[in-house]
């Protein structure tokens, strides 16, 4: 935490550096102390484009997850759904987010469940595979030893391979909540009335870059507090899983 | 010798079974035990000796019901499914709940009502605290988590207990005790113990059998006197030995 602080606190000196030794024009790079007067001066707007934007993240994330995770365990199952949504799994990932952006926006609204459905869509991909992932790799003679225990196909699944496959999951939402944000802003810059994609769109186009600046920090921020917030809650969900085994017993 | 305490006796007089192989076995084109027909007699332990790759691992498998091919009969004429209990060379824990969740797993499995009591006196039968209970399998050391596998076992109260190599994992003075408490608490049940340790075999079985040849068959080894567990330093014993192990070494 510590030296994640001390390296931005000298990316801003560098930052602040060269824009004194090179004279740059504000338009292209503001300086930070111009930034911070920028968030400071527009905050009430930047902090209500915020919240839209954490909203379609938060939104997707759940969607994205529950979809994903479903999807998994149809996988695992179906077999004979297998052949028929394995190809589907792929090509949600396939088609790239911005290829299919406008037609979201087309088919949703300019509003929110556009940019929520693009975030689900993205967030889908990772958490499905992940999850699929896990649950196909079962220890064996756990499953061996389901079978001489007399346990049915189902009680296996819920009980053993379900709970053995949470680790993968964890590392799917993981990766989900590292690109939720990615979703979000792609679909506010195709299309949108609100959000921190949409205002950063706005103030390129006036050349008020120092706003742009300021949405993009605030952005940025979401993004980790979202992370840290989701691997904090994995780590107390699944205590069990083996890489928060090592940090612990390591000095 | 009947077990001290009541929980680990089993309710029903344990049955006998005999494998039968009338084709052999094989992976593929490969042939790995011969047409064979192994009698395991009720209520004793029979021991299974042989290389890495002579079957010996197959054929409790087959007896399990976790492969098929071959059929397996018990001696009073009834299914041997569901009678089983199976004991591998991993202790196959699962880390998502304490060792108490573990022994009493087999009834999670199958939504029955867990009878923690009963299983408290397991655990405590096979030499763990009580406060090992709720320790979690990460907290436990090699043998203790073999302990409460062995635990989890007889918990299952069955009458067949199949045993895949079960103390292999842990040191030589751990194995030692453990094969004393298997003795003890498996007594009076039918017991196909697979080893490739000479010393667990001639301290432990009833009978011996070791697979020889390629593609292997079962030969009938004599057993030195005494009733099992038998003490390690007996000289009859160290000499049968040291002649199985030439045996084994020269197959």
């Amino acid at each position: 935490m510590m030296r994640g602080l001390l390296a931005a606190a000298g990316l801003v000196a560098l930052w602040q550096g060269f824009v004194w030794l090179t004279e740059v024009p504000p338009f292209l790079l503001p300086s930070p102390g111009r930034v911070a007067q920028a968030l400071a001066a527009r905050w009430d707007s930047i902090a209500g484009h915020a919240l839209v934007t954490g909203i379609e993240m938060l939104a997707g994330l759940a969607l994205g997850a529950l979809l994903g995770a479903a999807m998994a365990l149809t996988l695992t199952a179906w077999r004979g759904g297998r052949r028929w949504l394995l190809p589907l799994l792929l090509v949600s990932q396939a088609i790239p987010v911005f290829a299919i952006a406008p037609l979201l926006t087309l088919w949703f609204g300019f509003g929110m469940a556009s940019k929520v459905a693009m975030a689900t869509l993205i967030i889908f991909f990772p958490v499905a595979t992940a999850f699929y992932d896990g649950l196909r790799r079962t220890e064996p003679g756990w499953i061996d030893l389901a079978q001489t225990m007399g346990a049915s196909g189902a009680a296996t699944l819920w009980r053993l391979r379900v709970p053995a496959a949470l680790p993968a999951l964890a590392s799917g939402l993981r990766v989900a909540a590292a690109v939720a944000p990615i979703g979000a802003v792609v679909g506010e810059w195709v299309g949108a009335s609100a959000g921190l994609g949409y205002l950063m769109l706005h103030a390129n186009g006036r050349s008020q870059t120092d706003v742009m600046f300021a949405a993009l920090f605030v952005l940025a921020l979401m993004a980790l507090a979202l992370w840290f917030t989701v691997d904090r809650l994995l780590r107390r969900a699944i205590p069990w899983q083996p890489d928060s085994l090592l940090s612990g017993r390591d000095p | 010798m009947p077990a001290k305490g009541t929980v680990s006796v089993q309710s029903a007089p344990a049955p006998g079974f005999r494998i039968e192989l009338p084709q052999g076995f094989g992976f593929g084109a490969t042939p790995v035990l011969a047409p064979l027909s192994l009698e395991v007699a009720a209520g004793r332990i029979t021991a299974l000796l042989g290389a890495s790759g002579s079957g010996k691992s197959t054929l409790l498998r087959l007896a399990a019901g976790l492969i098929s091919g071959g059929t397996v009969q018990a001696s009073d004429g009834q299914a041997l499914r569901g009678r089983v209990a199976w004991m591998a060379q991993q202790d196959l824990l699962v880390p998502w709940r304490d060792a108490l969740g573990n022994v009493m797993l087999g009834m999670h499995l199958r939504g029955e009502r867990p009878d923690a009591a009963r299983a408290r006196t397991l655990l405590a039968e096979v030499g763990l605290a009580e406060a090992d209970a709720a320790k979690s399998p990460a907290q436990l050391s090699g043998g203790m988590r073999q302990r409460v596998a062995l635990a989890r076992t007889l918990m299952e109260d069955r009458p067949v207990v199949l045993m895949d190599e079960p103390f292999s994992a842990v040191d030589a003075p751990t194995r030692h005790r453990l094969q004393e408490l298997a003795a003890r608490l498996l007594a009076g049940r039918t017991v196909l113990l697979v080893t490739h340790d000479p010393l667990e075999a001639l301290r432990l079985a009833d009978r011996i059998f070791v697979l020889t040849g390629s593609p292997a068959a079962p030969v009938a080894l004599g057993v030195p006197a005494g009733a099992p567990p038998r003490p390690a330093r007996d000289p009859a014993l160290l000499a049968a030995q040291a002649e199985l192990l030439e045996r084994l070494a020269a197959a």
